[in-house]
């Protein structure tokens, strides 16, 4: 029997992620299995509490999707994000997980081949490191 | 408003370590504000737990709960039956709030997830400063809104120390000297004269904590 993939949950802004990825899935990139898609009208919109429940949810690792920095809609909504993505891994440090189990992947709308390929490296890097051993889900 | 900064994440563990349930009871006022125990603050706190005590093999059940104001018996009443299913309590209002709750729950460890630093202000997104120390005779009128007693770190009523220099504080350097504070304030208000009344010495044996807890008693709102 075939080990479970990783699971990563990757929120994708509205306005790069999401077409990114849409970009990724028509050209027919390889994507990993196991990958949960959270869309958001900005990654600002993303808090801090949403990294730490996904990761808590079942998630072996997040990442975020989010415009390059100056390219956002709302102005400041990644430079935000930014900060709470800082923040999340240093309480991760303190729970004794691995910072890199979290991490931000800037993009635009036609990064459809990067964004697939950031996947498949994310997902191995994410089975070297093993299971998230915070999860309180079950599988 | 109080301001306070959460507690060592390593510190709570500990506090916690005993237990297999608790309740986190956040503060819906003060607190929130400066983001040490909301409930969006406590929400990720009690991530953060469980997914600590999970890692370490012993799972914590943590109820989450987040009271308009933990320092009114009123709403500290409101947490009742839930704090009835738990073993002890971590909550993350100031120390008025763990109080009121270990007043009201004297069957029931309470911890306090925080810190309570001081009486301060907003003054950026994220940054708050000293303000107030509730010394309980407020001579802001004559200071032109600075108050020395918390803003000067030698509390001096009457005038600058000799080492304020460049609008600066001598004991810390980044802080604004308050007397330079109170003189350019009242100068844009036309006040200057009002610095040449000696403001007499404080009376801390009567006016502030000093000699114990003080207590207000208004007849007039008593039912």
């Amino acid at each position: 029997m075939s080990p479970v993939a990783p699971k990563i949950v990757a929120f994708c802004c509205e306005q790069s992620g999401v077409l990114a990825l849409d970009m990724a899935k028509s050209s027919n990139a390889k994507l990993p299995d196991n990958l949960e898609l959270v869309p958001v009208p900005c990654s600002g919109r993303i808090e801090t509490l949403y990294l730490l429940r996904a990761l808590e949810s079942g998630a072996d690792g997040v990442v975020v999707f989010a415009c390059y920095e100056e390219n956002c809609r709302y102005l400041q909504g990644n430079i935000r994000l930014k900060s709470r993505v800082g923040y999340a891994k240093q309480l991760l440090a303190k729970i004794g997980l691995e910072p890199e189990r979290l991490e931000i992947f800037p993009l635009a709308t036609n990064s459809g081949v990067k964004c697939a390929e950031f996947l498949m490296r994310k997902s191995d890097q994410l089975g070297a490191l093993g299971p998230n051993l915070g999860k309180t889900a079950k599988e | 408003m109080i301001k306070a900064e959460q507690k060592p994440f390593e510190e709570i563990l500990e506090y916690l370590a005993p237990y297999d349930k608790i309740l986190l009871s956040g503060c819906g006022a003060c607190v929130t504000v400066c983001h040490a125990g909301g409930e969006k603050d406590a929400a990720l706190l009690a991530s953060a737990l469980r997914m600590a005590r999970q890692k370490m093999g012993k799972p914590l059940e943590i109820l989450e709960s987040t009271p308009a104001r933990q320092c009114e018996p009123e709403f500290a009443e409101e947490l009742s039956e839930t704090i009835g299913q738990v073993q002890a309590v971590l909550s993350v209002s100031c120390g008025v709030g763990v109080q009121t709750l270990a007043r009201r729950y004297t069957a029931t460890q309470i911890y306090p997830g925080v810190n309570t630093t001081f009486l301060g202000e907003t003054v950026a997104h994220g940054v708050w400063e000293e303000r107030c120390q509730a010394c309980g005779n407020c001579i802001l009128e004559k200071t032109a809104g600075v108050c020395p007693i918390a803003r000067c770190a030698k509390q001096l009523l009457n005038g600058p120390c000799g080492g304020s220099a460049n609008g600066k504080c001598e004991i810390k350097r980044e802080t604004d000297c308050a007397w330079q504070l109170i003189y350019d304030r009242s100068k844009s208000l036309g006040q200057l004269h009002r610095l040449t009344e000696i403001i007499p010495a404080k009376q801390w044996g009567t006016q502030s904590r000093d000699s114990g807890p003080r207590r207000i008693a208004r007849e007039d709102l008593k039912v």
